[in-house]
């Protein structure tokens, strides 16, 4: 009898506890479900001067590498727009000409960053395929330049486009270092860290960045990456898409079509 | 309380008030130096987003060139260049907007222009159209046969260049450029009344290539040869080779 009693009280304290159980869990469950209604949340967001809220975009670039016909239009374009020194090493976008002999050997050239155009190839050297590789910038979900930035002035802006804060930077050159597409430069009389912004001062207007206007082959597409009717999103949809150097996990925005696989 | 104090050590004491010293400096200095927007939207100065969209425009866009040069807009989306932008060859105007009698877009002219495209080169996309400017009208310049916003250009039909063009400018770059297409096709003259129903031929077997690339075959020397029997035979020729660019890989 005395063992039958010592069960029951056990019983109870199980019913109990699993009632406590129940409570625990669903109270941040709760919670959470309140927190998501809208009178909960609160509503914050950065807005620029013109009425653009970087927050409610996510912006990207498409290259059709089958289509890049190497005129070198966007570099020259890139350059007019951002006031970029007109030497040659400084290139906000600039345009590589893949050759791949059939040796298997592969070289790559963009003198004067494709602006002046590329000489023809000799005929004795034995090609296998060369193509023209457009480079910019990848504005990366994982930006490796940000993470180095001792100062806070380079970051990814809300609407995923890596910016400078050329007022803040203090030239240590480290995000230039550690950038993997080599797509960023000291600017020589500033002494302050560039590199391509998508033409910032065009994407809240409205606006294509230059490289995009200009190209006359429509090897470029910019869009949005979270508007299913961009045209980037189509671009995505209809080609195969790579990005540069996968493997360092940076997830660049910048999208890749028809991307042979010695390009680096 | 007083007897806990006395039994702190008096350098314990000294350091402390040094340290609370130090960390009310640090405080104050920081407030001071940090820019007050620095970590609103993050670890950098929210502000910095609004400079970089401060910065001068200097291309206007094709939208806003349409608004005044209707005409001309109309004229080019006929042509090849219908996907060209005006500020590919006029440069950036967007200061040509403002002031349109002060400033004046450019006007390329010279020769050196358009080759920057149709030069010929190995590495563009093929079927892209290309020159050899060295061998291409020498002493003209590229507007007077060809109006920049419908390029294409006035030309008598000739005979199959005149509908097959891409094919004959192809052509035209390649080893195979001074064989006439009849040596390989077969057109009868209803071809030209009736496109698809009465087509030209096609060499289909390895032995027509074979006729001037066999290693037995008579002609010129400087032709490249293949044996027949042992290259590829499972293969025809225009699988590998395009006949009418047979340079191309």
């Amino acid at each position: 009898m005395e063992k039958n009693v010592i069960e029951l009280n056990k019983k109870v304290e199980r019913r109990s506890f699993l009632k406590k159980l129940a409570v625990f869990a669903l109270a941040p469950l709760t919670v959470r479900i309140l927190a998501q209604d809208e009178k909960f949340k609160k509503v914050k967001k950065w807005i620029l001067d013109n009425g653009y809220v970087p927050s409610d975009h996510k912006w990207g670039m498409g290259i059709d590498i089958s289509k890049c016909i190497g005129c070198g239009r966007c570099a020259d374009a890139c350059k007019n727009e951002n006031n970029v020194p007109r030497d040659p090493f400084f290139f906000r976008t600039w345009v590589e000409r893949y050759r791949i002999f059939e040796n298997g050997d592969i070289k790559v050239d963009s003198p004067n960053g494709s602006i002046d155009g590329f000489e023809n190839i000799p005929a004795k050297e034995k090609i296998l395929r060369s193509f023209f590789v457009p480079k910019i910038c990848n504005h990366c979900e994982n930006p490796p330049c940000v993470q180095v930035c001792p100062v806070g002035a380079t970051f990814k802006s809300e609407d995923g486009v890596v910016l400078v804060d050329s007022d803040y930077c203090v030239g240590c050159r480290y995000c230039i270092q550690a950038c993997p597409y080599g797509a960023r430069f000291l600017h020589p009389v500033k002494h302050t860290a560039e590199k391509c912004t998508f033409c910032y001062q065009r994407i809240v207007n409205d606006k294509l960045p230059a490289c995009v206007e200009v190209c006359p082959t429509q090897a470029r597409i910019f869009g949005e990456l979270n508007k299913k009717a961009s045209p980037l999103v189509r671009f995505l949809r209809m080609n195969k898409i790579g990005v540069l150097k996968p493997s360092l996990n940076t997830e660049p925005k910048v999208y890749y079509a028809n991307l042979d696989m010695e390009v680096k | 309380m007083k007897n806990f104090l006395s039994k702190i050590p008096e350098q314990v004491k000294r350091l402390s008030v040094l340290l609370v010293i130090i960390v009310i400096g640090f405080v104050v200095v920081t407030s001071y130096l940090v820019p007050k927007d620095f970590g609103v939207l993050g670890h950098y100065r929210a502000s910095a987003v609004q400079s970089n969209a401060n910065k001068e425009m200097h291309y206007a866009g094709q939208e806003l060139c349409a608004s005044c040069h209707e005409d001309i807009l109309k004229t080019k989306m006929q042509g090849y260049h219908k996907n060209l932008s005006c500020e590919v060859c006029h440069g950036p105007s967007l200061k040509h907007t403002d002031e349109p009698d002060q400033f004046k877009p450019n006007k390329p002219r010279d020769r050196k222009f358009c080759p920057i495209c149709h030069e010929y080169n190995p590495s563009r996309p093929t079927g892209f159209p290309q020159i050899t400017s060295a061998s291409h009208n020498q002493r003209k310049i590229c507007v007077t046969c060809h109006n920049p916003h419908n390029p294409t250009p006035p030309q008598t039909p000739k005979e199959c260049e005149a509908c097959h063009g891409e094919i004959a400018r192809t052509k035209s770059f390649s080893a195979h450029a001074d064989i006439p297409c009849t040596r390989c096709h077969e057109a009868s003259e209803k071809h030209k009344l009736m496109p698809r129903e009465y087509l030209p031929t096609k060499p289909v077997k390895r032995e027509f290539c074979g006729g001037c690339h066999a290693t037995d075959a008579k002609s010129a020397p400087e032709i490249p040869r293949i044996d027949l029997a042992t290259h590829e035979p499972r293969y025809v020729c225009w699988q590998c080779h395009y006949p009418h660019l047979p340079e191309a890989k």
